[in-house]
């Protein structure tokens, strides 16, 4: 069946097909229903937006460059490569975006404190960097495998006044800490706003940070507009939760001659199951308030993720990409931390940007198909991240002492 | 969809605490913990120890409803080999042996999804199964398993919050059965206690909306706060507290010491005692 949109959903129940919904407990559920209410108002508010636009420009520096990477391009001798560069955002990635749009929402609920979860440490730096500008008290929930493993995030969300919670239960990474989080928000409801920060959790959050993150792909429009006098013919990004690749992806959807492919960590490779691709290696399941594909077994149990890289290591994904890979819309394939760790050295060298390890995944495919596209195929990746947070992780791995 | 009947073990249940003039001792305890042989012990011995209506929990890997006690009860039992399968092979044995106890199965969703729906309900009301309490299946879910298990004859519970309002209570009512689950506490399972205060407003609160008994749980610790609990409610649940006992029961080695399940069960006996006693007194 072809639809006449694919940017409809999701619908009023939160259901994008037979993913999404909200599956959470009822102490939440009223919550839930106020954070729908409060974002329906807002996103209608044109107040609102004239605030959110105000931040972006003085205080994240958006818009972000569009890049051609002409020494990358030339590398792979084959389709036109462009970087959407929100690594230049302030706190260093995409994350920000979402974070903006629901801290002025927050404010707007009259919520006198943030919780947020997060692996990488980049949503963590983003939600205490809101949280630190509108004088509110955030707490931030971290795996402690993750603490262990991003150090300068983990010190940088100190510095912006966070508090910092370690999470020991299950394995210790961003599946555990959303859970500890969802106990935070649990006990208490009146007080607290919970910023997540992915397409995940119960409607309306998948919905609410895709919108948020969407400026991502409503100004590559603009830009290759100007650039090419056109749109571009394949987009690229990689994929944890997937915000920063449906922020991409979200205004081209119905543009038919646009592809569009998801990269999803492939860890030590999907034949050895330690590896973080829901899609690829995963069935559909429900968790943190959304049914989507995740990475179980066959009692229903949720597995552990792998990834060289913590923000990828998830074992689901938005409900939203769990529906465009049901109906094909958009490609989702895989890149090994082997893969990216190559892509991440080689974009250092050649391009003289370190990007994190998580679009280093995204880029690992386009190395894959650029050079067996013709020169006129324009690809866009969504450099969504920088590597400063990853160096000492890939310092031990190359086996350098820093 | 034709409705098939149910059990009537739980409206029986009810119906003779009713007459009898007390409140009912519910209890908590996660299928496979620590082992299946030891989980089987305490739960074939709750009826005698006193517990009137017994839950069994379904573990799960991420249960972001429940405090400290009970994710590592769901770890144990995952750890010792504890499926959806085990699970309702405790069932079977816990019917066999007690005809009338109502048993509800309680958990989150997943394992029941992957299971299957269908089998499941078939499955589990094959094992003597009254029930059904899952976490995150608010009523704006019900196509998923709510309405199929009513239709099968399985009674569905729902919990009721501090933060489901009158305006909400109607639809949390809907599509329910057996009794209500009233959460004491905003917050996890084992965690906080609520007043006496609060607990009668809210039973009577309520009461104002259903017919159903009204179930109190989250943050009963003792038998005195048992009693106290079940002086207005129509029951008491304990879980996190009795688990607390059987973790107690553990050795170093995580290994259950030969006298756990006999102290578990004295737990329970000591709350049933003050359950029974709490309206002594109190009634004309």
């Amino acid at each position: 069946m072809t639809l006449n949109t694919y940017r409809g959903g999701p619908d009023e129940h939160g259901h994008f097909g037979i993913f999404g919904g909200r599956f959470v407990a009822e102490t939440l559920m009223p919550l839930v229903l106020e954070v729908e209410r409060a974002y329906n108002a807002a996103k209608d508010d044109p107040a609102f937006a004239a605030e959110l636009a105000r931040y972006h420009t003085h205080y994240v520096g958006r818009p972000s460059p569009l890049y051609l990477a002409e020494r990358l391009t030339r590398h792979f001798k084959g389709a036109k490569i462009y970087f959407k560069r929100d690594e230049l955002n302030h706190t260093g990635s995409h994350k920000i975006n979402n974070c903006m749009g629901q801290i002025l929402l927050a404010q707007r609920m009259g919520k006198q404190r943030i919780i947020a979860e997060t692996g990488a440490g980049q949503h963590g730096v983003a939600a205490a960097t809101v949280a630190a500008l509108f004088g509110l008290p955030c707490v931030v929930y971290m795996g402690e495998t993750d603490i262990a493993r991003q150090q300068p995030n983990v010190f940088r969300m100190k510095l912006l006044g966070a508090e910092v919670v370690p999470v020991t239960s299950g394995t210790g990474t961003l599946k555990d800490a959303m859970n500890e989080a969802l106990r935070d928000w649990v006990a208490n409801v009146d007080t607290t706003y919970y910023l997540i920060g992915t397409v995940a959790g119960p409607h309306p959050y998948p919905a609410m940070v895709r919108d948020f993150q969407s400026i991502i792909g409503r100004e590559v429009r603009e830009q290759m507009q100007e650039a090419e006098g056109r749109l571009p013919d394949t987009l690229v990004a990689c994929i944890g939760g997937g915000s920063n690749a449906i922020g991409l992806f979200h205004p081209f959807l119905d543009d038919p001659g646009v592809a569009m492919v998801g990269v999803e960590a492939a860890g030590e490779g999907i034949e050895t199951g330690r590896h973080a691709a829901s899609l690829n290696g995963g069935q559909p399941g429900v968790l943190h308030g959304n049914r989507t594909y995740l990475l179980q077994n066959e009692d229903g149990q949720i597995a552990d993720a792998h990834s060289i890289s913590a923000g990828l290591d998830y074992p689901g994904i938005g409900p939203e990409h769990a529906w465009l890979h049901d109906s094909g819309r958009v490609t989702y394939v895989s890149a090994t931390d082997q893969e990216a760790l190559t892509a991440f050295q080689l974009c250092a060298r050649i391009e003289g940007i370190i990007p994190a390890l998580e679009p280093a995944h995204a880029l690992a495919h386009v190395g894959k198909i650029a050079g067996g596209l013709p020169k006129d195929h324009i690809i866009v990746m969504n450099l969504c991240g920088r590597g400063d947070k990853d160096i000492f992780t890939v310092a031990q791995i190359l086996g350098t002492k820093l | 969809m034709t409705k098939a009947a149910d059990s009537g073990r739980i409206a029986r249940r009810f119906a003779a605490l009713a007459r009898q003039g007390r409140g009912g001792l519910v209890t908590f305890t996660m299928a496979g913990d620590p082992d299946f042989a030891t989980s089987r012990d305490i739960l074939l011995g709750l009826p005698e120890a006193g517990a009137d209506l017994v839950e069994l929990g379904m573990p799960f890997s991420d249960p972001m409803a429940d405090g400290p006690a009970i994710q590592a009860a769901g770890l144990r039992a995952l750890k010792a080999g504890a499926s959806m399968k085990t699970t309702l092979a405790l069932a079977r044995e816990f019917r066999a042996k007690d005809s009338e106890t109502p048993l509800v199965l309680m958990g989150y969703y997943n394992p029941i999804y992957r299971y299957g729906v269908g089998r499941f309900l078939a499955d589990a009301k094959a094992a003597g199964v009254d029930g059904l309490i899952v976490v995150d299946l608010p009523p704006e879910e019900d196509q998923e398993l709510c309405l199929p298990a009513l239709a099968s004859g399985m009674n569905f519970i729902r919990l009721a919050t501090p933060t489901t309002d009158d305006k909400r209570l109607p639809a949390v009512l809907r599509n329910t059965n057996g009794f209500v689950y009233y959460v004491s506490i905003m917050g996890i399972t084992g965690t906080r206690s609520a007043s006496d205060e609060h607990i009668r407003d809210a039973v009577s609160r309520l009461k104002r909306h259903t017919d159903l008994p009204v179930a109190v749980g989250f943050g009963i610790n003792t038998p005195e706060q048992a009693a106290a609990v079940a002086r207005t409610a129509d029951a008491a649940v304990v879980g996190s507290a009795l688990i607390a006992r059987i973790a107690a029961g553990l050795d170093a080695a995580g290994r259950p010491r030969p006298d756990l399940a006999r102290g578990a069960l004295d737990f329970v006996r000591g709350l049933a005692v003050g359950v029974r006693g709490a309206r002594e007194g109190t009634r004309p």
